[in-house]
């Protein structure tokens, strides 16, 4: 039946036989789609009188928004902290091939570097949208140089910095091009953070915590300037004391402003958080766990040395190390991975799994309102699962950009 | 009348909607010959709707050459809230099935004219040729549509003020909270539904058996504006057991051994796929 075409004369696509993550819940619900964005067929049915141009049959899929990686560093051969001349080619060949793993928007992530590679790698980053070229960038996450030398982990030691001199002034002369930084992760316990985290925020960087040997007053002190995020918690910070829980106190702190949520990134590979630890934060703050994939540039490869930024990584299977060392550093998981294994090691709903990978990251960066959400009027980018959570296919703005060679709607 | 008696809700819902299917399908709807359909919403007609809706998922019923007109929506409630009439036809009916948007027909509540919204609407059903089947049910006042006591049995569409027993009735789609519930309504008149070619009345459980007792063995009244029907030529009454519980036994019986006579009407049910 053609559509009146009052507001619109795009054609309309009607997925049908599937259940859509909506209000948090798994419902039995066509998805209406049209020029990008998620439509209102309500609205269309009574205000257009117009009904849907093409029925596509999900073969019982699960349709879910699309994945949002805040935290990944590389993967297919490509280390984004590498001061390459041409570093859009790079992050190209990875936007392409996360669209496999379900993901449809991401940040880049440059680890502790020399001022000259934020020099040349950043103004090459621009923010964009995805498409069948790849996932969108949201902007990138720069973690480090402004760390703490007990847990730098995986950082080069002699790039490590600190602002104690020039506070922001000082950031700004290490990273020099701020346009396309969507999230710092640096460490609170350092002199002068808090200007630094107010000036952040101020400018709508998102402030995330991490390597750093903060306790929970400081940690507090600076979500009150702004900071929003840890960065994969657990790791590179102190552990939980039940006197001084630092940085992993925030997920029970009743200091965060009101109206405000500490998010928390969780590397659910099975390598860095034991399953009870994730359980343990997963329970303690359900909302706030966003999950990243941390990748480095052996994701996606076969096992062997690769570089991260200034080191070298040894991957074999599933692990990651310094190479000659016991290290973690990154990972080579994939995020429709972490998604799985965080769905069996915690047992929460396929719904609260789907959604640390899409609304809890889009919450965390403010752009709720356009992804991370089947809601209508967002742009339509979602995914078609199976019961397992296994990707079919994924869709940017409303077209197909990546599907299983068997699977066909 | 034709009052037929099922065991139990379920049953009375398949064989309201298992009537409307075989209507449908003999009227042999087609493009500039459509069937026009007159529909309830509340929580009596939901089983029969889920039926139509199963028919039209296994090919067997389509509603491309259907019109309808729904009896009534309230007034103020914005179009999108979840509980207008509006979300209840296209979540429980219109999402489901084939019909075209421009032929299905609910009144306005938020129109600037209200008066003016009533008279197109009658306008619009007069156009259509007339409603062929007229489907609706029975507040436990005894009301047809928000036609409350005192309506008059020869009313159109117009703007009413809903009685309390209504608005009880109501508060529970609406959290309990009876300041949530709207307290005006457009509704179709009585005189209206009786202008249909035929017309259905599903009544279901304990609740509406006094408004049925008072709509069938009473007088014709316009306090129970259903009992108008009376005096219409084709009329039926699908009910449940529950809903007879204040009948005389006599017209039970009656009615229960004429169920042979009624099933026929349902017994062949006639499928789409067969036409073609």
């Amino acid at each position: 039946m053609p559509s009146n075409k009052s507001v619109s004369d795009a054609p309309i696509f009607q997925f049908t036989n599937c259940r859509i993550l909506r209000s948090h819940q798994l419902q039995r619900e066509d998805l209406w789609v049209r020029e990008g964005k998620i439509l209102n067929p309500e609205k269309l049915f009574f205000d257009e009188k117009g009904s849907a141009d093409i029925h596509l049959d999900c073969k019982d899929s699960i349709i879910a928004p699309g994945f949002i990686d805040v935290q990944i560093n590389g993967g297919f051969g490509v280390d984004f902290s590498l001061a390459a001349d041409d570093v859009q080619s790079g992050i190209s060949v990875v936007s392409q091939k996360i669209l496999s793993h379900g993901v449809t928007s991401f940040c880049p992530t440059l680890v502790t570097s020399p001022p000259s590679v934020y020099h040349k790698v950043l103004p090459q980053i621009s923010i964009r949208n995805g498409g069948p070229h790849g996932a969108g960038i949201l902007g990138a996450h720069l973690e480090g140089p402004f760390i703490s030398k007990e847990k730098k982990g995986a950082h080069p030691e002699h790039y490590l910095s600190t602002f104690e001199s020039g506070a922001f002034q000082d950031l700004l002369a290490t990273y020099r091009h701020l346009d396309c930084v969507r999230i710092v992760t640096l460490a609170p316990e350092m002199k002068r953070s808090s200007e630094v985290i107010q000036e952040l925020t101020r400018r709508g960087i998102c402030v995330s915590l991490g390597h750093s040997v903060a306790n929970l007053s400081q940690a507090e002190e600076a979500v009150r300037h702004g900071a929003t995020f840890i960065t994969h918690l657990f790791n590179a910070m102190l552990p939980f004391h039940h006197r001084d829980p630092g940085i992993v106190g925030l997920l029970t702190s009743d200091q965060i402003p009101a109206r405000r949520r500490v998010f928390y990134g969780m590397i659910s590979d099975g390598i860095h958080t034991n399953p009870a630890a994730l359980r343990i934060a997963h329970r303690a703050h359900p909302k706030g766990l966003v999950l990243v994939t941390d990748a480095i540039a052996g994701m996606g490869l076969a096992p062997g040395k690769h570089t991260l930024g200034q080191q070298v990584i040894e991957v074999d299977g599933l692990n990651t190390y310094i190479a000659g060392t016991k290290t973690l550093s990154g990972s080579v998981a994939t995020m429709d991975s972490c998604v799985r294994h965080f769905l069996e090691a915690t047992g929460c709903t396929v719904e609260t799994a789907l959604e640390a990978a899409s609304l809890h990251p889009a919450q965390l960066l403010g752009i709720e309102h356009q992804k991370g959400t089947l809601n209508y009027d967002n742009d339509a980018d979602f995914l078609l699962l199976d019961n397992s959570l296994q990707v079919r296919a994924t869709y940017i703005a409303g077209e197909r950009v990546w599907s299983q060679d068997t699977f066909t709607i | 009348m034709r009052l037929v008696i099922l065991d139990d809700y379920d049953l009375a819902s398949e064989w309201a909607a298992k009537y409307i299917c075989n209507r449908i399908i003999q009227f042999k709807p087609s493009q500039g010959r459509y069937f026009t359909l007159g529909l309830p919403t509340g929580s009596t007609p939901l089983g029969c709707y889920k039926k139509l809706i199963e028919y039209h998922k296994n090919g067997d019923l389509s509603f491309k050459y259907v019109k309808t007109f729904n009896m009534d929506e309230y007034v103020g409630l914005p179009r999108n809230h979840p509980e207008s009439y509006h979300s209840y036809m296209w979540n429980n009916f219109f999402k489901h099935i084939d019909i075209d948007p421009n032929n299905a027909h609910i009144l306005d509540g938020n129109a600037l004219d209200l008066q003016a919204e009533c008279d197109a609407f009658e306008k619009k059903i007069e156009e259509a040729g007339g409603i062929d089947l007229f489907v609706g049910g029975i507040g436990p006042d005894g009301h047809i549509a928000f036609n409350e006591p005192g309506s008059s049995l020869a009313s159109r569409t117009r703007l009413k003020t809903l009685a309390m027993d209504t608005i009880l009735a109501n508060a529970k789609y609406f959290d309990g909270d009876l300041s949530k519930v709207p307290t005006m309504a457009l509704t179709v008149g009585v005189g209206t539904v009786m202008d249909a070619r035929e017309v259905m009345i599903l009544i279901t459980g304990a609740h509406k058996a006094f408004a049925l007792y008072k709509a069938i063995e009473e007088g014709v009244n316009h306090m129970w504006t259903v009992s108008a029907f009376q005096q219409h030529p084709r009329t039926i009454f699908v009910c449940d057991e529950d809903a007879t519980l204040e009948l005389r036994v006599k017209t039970v019986k009656y009615f229960k051994g004429l169920m042979h006579v009624h099933n026929k009407l349902v017994d062949p049910l006639y499928s789409m796929k067969e036409e073609n």
